[in-house]
């Protein structure tokens, strides 16, 4: 499995699964008698610090990790690892990670943790969950999840008899846009998203900050694009880095997306430059939009937006002109108000009408392979009672929605929720209304970590179970539909250190004393991977060498001249017009919903992401709080002027409920609407054991008390906040 | 002899910070301190704005004030013509960061001066810089301007480039490319 950079470099020729051999000391050295120099050695694996998932390259030397480099082969990464990737040293040799299992012996959230070994932490959880399964069910044990350490501990909900899961990713992230390209086009637009952004001419983003959110592979087609002179247009309150790229920045008034979205439709249409062959193939319903956006004028709009008319119709008319060589960037996190699914259905018909889907520098179409599933065991899951994690959203995807479990355990409706799995999530910083959040914890009969630093959810955990960091453990194959399918491994780079242990073996031993040892039947999570990947027919020998194993011959990106394509949608075709919303007695065609404005005196809240971190995951990470210790709250110059404020000046937030912020600096910046404050997303840590981001800006998340959600998809939307800036720190 | 050169795309830098951290972590940079970074700049008034954001790093003089500030010797040109320190020989006594318009080097906690070496040590293995290699706008190009066919040639054959504080006289082998703004640098 290890390798020197020499043999990596000749791994193109080498076939099948031969071990490299030979000692990594070099002998001349020795026999000078001197101290031996050890050769660095690469090993291939896949990144964690986001969830872009790159390949990398780690170089370890002495058994320490020295360097992590990009997997050239990798197509999320291609040789190049963006700066949280380069900071993944910085998280595995934090001083502050979580090193031993622990037991809160005070109050519930009171964090008076006692180290404790792995069989008094998991007898501990065993014989609560077994409690709490006779008194209430099984289904009343809930799992709050995110990232790779999901699979296992969805896996052990489900094994023991509770189908109740949320994941941030949906309700509070991308879920919306996922609905909306599933019931416009069947399928959602994937993760990494199936963005032909090389091959773009003109690139729209809508609050998308590229550069900033610095997904690798997505930033490296932007530049490109950039460089080949594709005509970059950004709505957006800020005058972001993708901005200072664009033709266009349309400072647009925060919440009015949808307007300008049904006002490009309606230029787009009226003035014929949509693409008809491409509407009359492929899609249904044209004629009920263009009749429902009559209505959305570029002057009705310009009302609505602050972006003069005439802007609205250039716009439209490049769009139109450099059809279907167009992207329209769905966006990642779409939680933004009550009408997500709305707003991005909007973006799926205008790249529709435009005929930018399957075709060149718009959206690609997913890779053709399947392989079967291999499951984590043959053993069928209990019966259970029915889910609730989906609350009453019709559209709620199968990552569940995580309010609905918050609810429940407030409410005890449909059914009581007492305990709580927590795993790869920051549950204060991930859900909005922090009070309800922990109001629903003090409610409950066991609260479970299991996570690698001491966020301010693990704080309140009554268990706290370390998990060690993706360069220590194996975990599933991740399967990667970029233009072409691959298999991406992730394999431990060093082995774990401190007590820590892979998400797999915590879920494991945890199963087997629940008396589920049937559903874990592997000894190693190797043994598993070794398995599915004969299953799959998948060289594994070649896969641990290389990282990463692309079945070009699935690559299919565009729509041949004239090809017949049934989409995955009721009629096999793009549905412009829903039926399925229809008939949930939802809007089938995107009608504008007006949203309140700050009042006078107020700033609305938004946030976003800067380069080098990852929400609060990164905040204390050293190697990249160095480059960014604490976020800022930008300010339009003139609405700091009118107050006094200086540029640095320490500042506190009110929002609407009196929430206070941290003290925060003030960023005075020409780069920002008056009527809003932007802040950067994760700061303001509670938890004293994060000593680097412990108090350190302000937490955005803590001001977002009220929240709204989208009847369809149960999303919610968080940028309903207004706050005041208060001088007194 | 070859002649190593940067050229900085400016156009193509998106502010993602990557080449900033993987030159600390490949030529194990102390806390606090740099071998390269990232400027922002902006210009204008709300809504009329323009941002230029370039990488700046030692621009390996042809004509290096560093070289003739050093009493010892130890910032001397290298054989491959980059600008390097011997790090035996230096004294710790700060006089090429004084010396250098750029404020491109620091003085290392160990005691000597250090900036960025080109990584020299890639060089020699036939690969790029850290920076060049994961610089995700590719805004980075290295190369050798002896190559005609070489990228970083082609680059400055085709388009107009400028150098930092061209005045000084120190004659950089840092270029940058499509500049938004005039000057500023």
């Amino acid at each position: 499995m290890y390798l020197t950079r020499r043999d990596f470099i000749k791994i193109a020729a080498v076939t099948g699964g031969a071990v490299v051999a030979g000692s990594p000391v070099v002998n001349s050295v020795l026999a000078l008698g001197k101290k031996p120099i050890s050769l660095p050695q690469y090993v291939p694996t896949t990144c964690e610090m986001c969830f872009w998932r790159c390949g990398l390259i780690a170089k370890v030397v002495d058994g320490k990790v020295v360097k992590l480099n990009g997997n050239p082969i990798h197509p999320n990464s291609r040789g190049k690892l963006c700066a949280r990737g380069h900071g993944g040293i910085g998280l595995l040799y934090d001083p502050d990670r979580l090193k031993n299992p622990l037991i809160n012996t005070g109050a519930r959230g009171e964090a008076n943790f006692k180290k404790a070994s792995w069989d008094e932490a998991l007898g501990f959880v065993a014989e609560k969950m077994q409690k709490i399964k006779e008194k209430y069910g099984a289904e009343s044990i809930a799992l709050l999840t995110h990232g790779t350490i999901s699979t296992y501990f969805m896996h052990l909900l489900h094994a023991f008899g509770s189908p109740n899961f949320a994941m941030p990713s949906f309700a509070l992230c991308r879920g919306a846009r996922g609905v909306a390209f599933e019931v416009t086009f069947g399928e959602d637009v994937g993760n990494p998203e199936r963005l032909d952004l090389q091959n773009s001419k003109v690139i729209v983003l809508i609050g998308t900050h590229l550069g900033e959110n610095a997904h690798n592979s997505q930033c490296q087609e932007f530049a490109e694009a950039v460089g080949k002179g594709a005509t970059v247009i950004v709505l957006d309150p800020r005058f972001s880095t993708a901005a200072g790229k664009a033709k266009y920045w349309l400072p647009i008034k925060p919440a009015t997306d949808l307007a300008i979205l049904l006002a490009w439709i309606n230029v787009i249409i009226n003035e014929g430059l949509y693409d008809k062959e491409y509407v009359t193939k492929y899609t249904t319903g044209f004629n009920e939009v263009a009749q429902a956006v009559k209505e959305y004028t570029p002057e009705w709009a310009e009302k609505e937006t602050d972006i003069p008319a005439n802007l609205i119709l250039e716009t439209a008319r490049i769009l139109g002109k450099n059809k279907p060589h167009v992207l329209i960037h769905p966006g990642r996190h779409t939680s933004w108000y009550s009408d997500n699914v709305q707003r991005q259905r909007a973006v799926a018909i205008l790249t529709a009408i435009l005929g930018a889907y399957g075709r060149p520098g718009g959206i690609y179409l997913s890779p053709k392979k399947k392989f079967e599933p291999v499951f984590l065991s043959e053993k069928d899951y209990p019966d259970t009672k029915p889910e609730l994690n989906k609350g009453k959203y019709p559209f709620a995807g199968e990552e569940g929605v995580t309010h609905a479990i918050v609810r429940a355990t407030l409410t005890d409706e449909p059914y009581p929720i007492k305990g709580w799995f927590v795993t790869g999530t920051n549950i204060l910083k991930a859900m909005p209304n922090q009070r309800d959040t922990l109001n629903a914890v003090k409610k409950l009969d066991l609260l479970v970590a299991v996570d690698m630093m001491p966020y301010d959810g693990v704080m309140l955990a009554d268990v706290v179970l370390p998990e060690c960091t993706y360069l220590e453990r194996h975990d599933d194959f991740f399967t990667v539909k970029e233009r072409s399918f691959g298999i991406s491994i992730r394999q431990p780079v060093i082995q774990p250190m401190y007590d820590t242990k892979p998400g797999w073996w915590i879920a494991k031993e945890l199963g087997k004393r629940l008396g589920l040892e049937e559903h874990f039947p592997w000894d190693t999570f190797e043994e598993f991977l070794k398995n599915k990947a004969e299953a799959w027919g998948i060289d594994y020998g070649e896969l641990t060498k290389k990282g990463y194993i692309d079945f070009p011959e699935s690559a299919k990106p565009y729509f041949a001249e004239g090809e017949d394509y049934k989409f995955k949608t009721p009629s096999g075709k793009i549905e412009l017009y829903s039926k399925e919303l229809k008939e949930k007695g939802f809007d089938p065609v995107p009608k504008y919903t007006k949203h309140a404005q700050p009042p006078e005196g107020w700033f609305r809240l938004i946030y976003g992401r800067a380069p080098v971190h990852t929400f609060s995951r990164t905040t204390n990470n050293p190697s990249l709080w160095e480059l960014m210790e604490e976020n800022v709250a930008w300010i339009n110059a003139k609405e700091a002027k009118r107050m006094g404020l200086k540029n640095g000046d320490y500042i506190v937030l009110v929002n609407q409920d009196g929430v206070r912020s941290n003290k925060i600096r003030a960023k005075v910046t020409e780069r920002i609407r008056p009527d809003c404050i932007y802040l950067v997303h994760g700061f303001g840590s509670t938890s004293k054991l994060l000593r680097r981001a412990y108090l350190r800006g302000a937490d955005d998340q803590q001001l977002i008390t009220k929240y709204d959600i989208d009847p369809i998809s149960g999303t919610v939307g968080m940028r309903v906040n207004f706050v005041k800036i208060t001088k007194e720190v | 002899m070859p002649k190593y050169v940067m050229v900085i795309d400016v156009e193509k830098c998106i502010g993602c910070m990557a080449c900033v951290i993987a030159c600390k972590k490949e030529n194990n940079v102390p806390d606090q301190h740099y071998r390269t970074r990232v400027v922002e700049e902006v210009r204008g008034q709300f809504p009329h704005l323009r941002m230029e954001l370039r990488s700046e790093l030692c621009n390996h003089c042809e004509n290096a004030p560093c070289i003739d500030a050093c009493p010892t010797r130890a910032s001397h040109r290298a054989k491959d013509g980059t600008v390097q320190i011997d790090r035996k020989k230096c004294i710790g006594c700060k006089a090429c960061i004084l010396a250098c318009p750029y404020d491109a080097r620091y003085s290392h906690p160990k005691g000597f001066a250090d900036k960025c070496t080109f990584c020299d040590h890639r060089i020699k293995e036939g690969i790029k810089p850290a920076c060049v290699e994961t610089c995700l706008g590719k805004s980075r190009i290295f190369g050798d301007l002896e190559d005609p066919k070489s990228e970083v040639s082609e680059l400055l054959r085709k388009y107009d480039a400028s150098v930092r504080l061209e005045f000084a006289g120190t004659r950089p082998r840092v270029f940058y490319i499509k500049k938004k703004f005039a000057g500023g640098l």
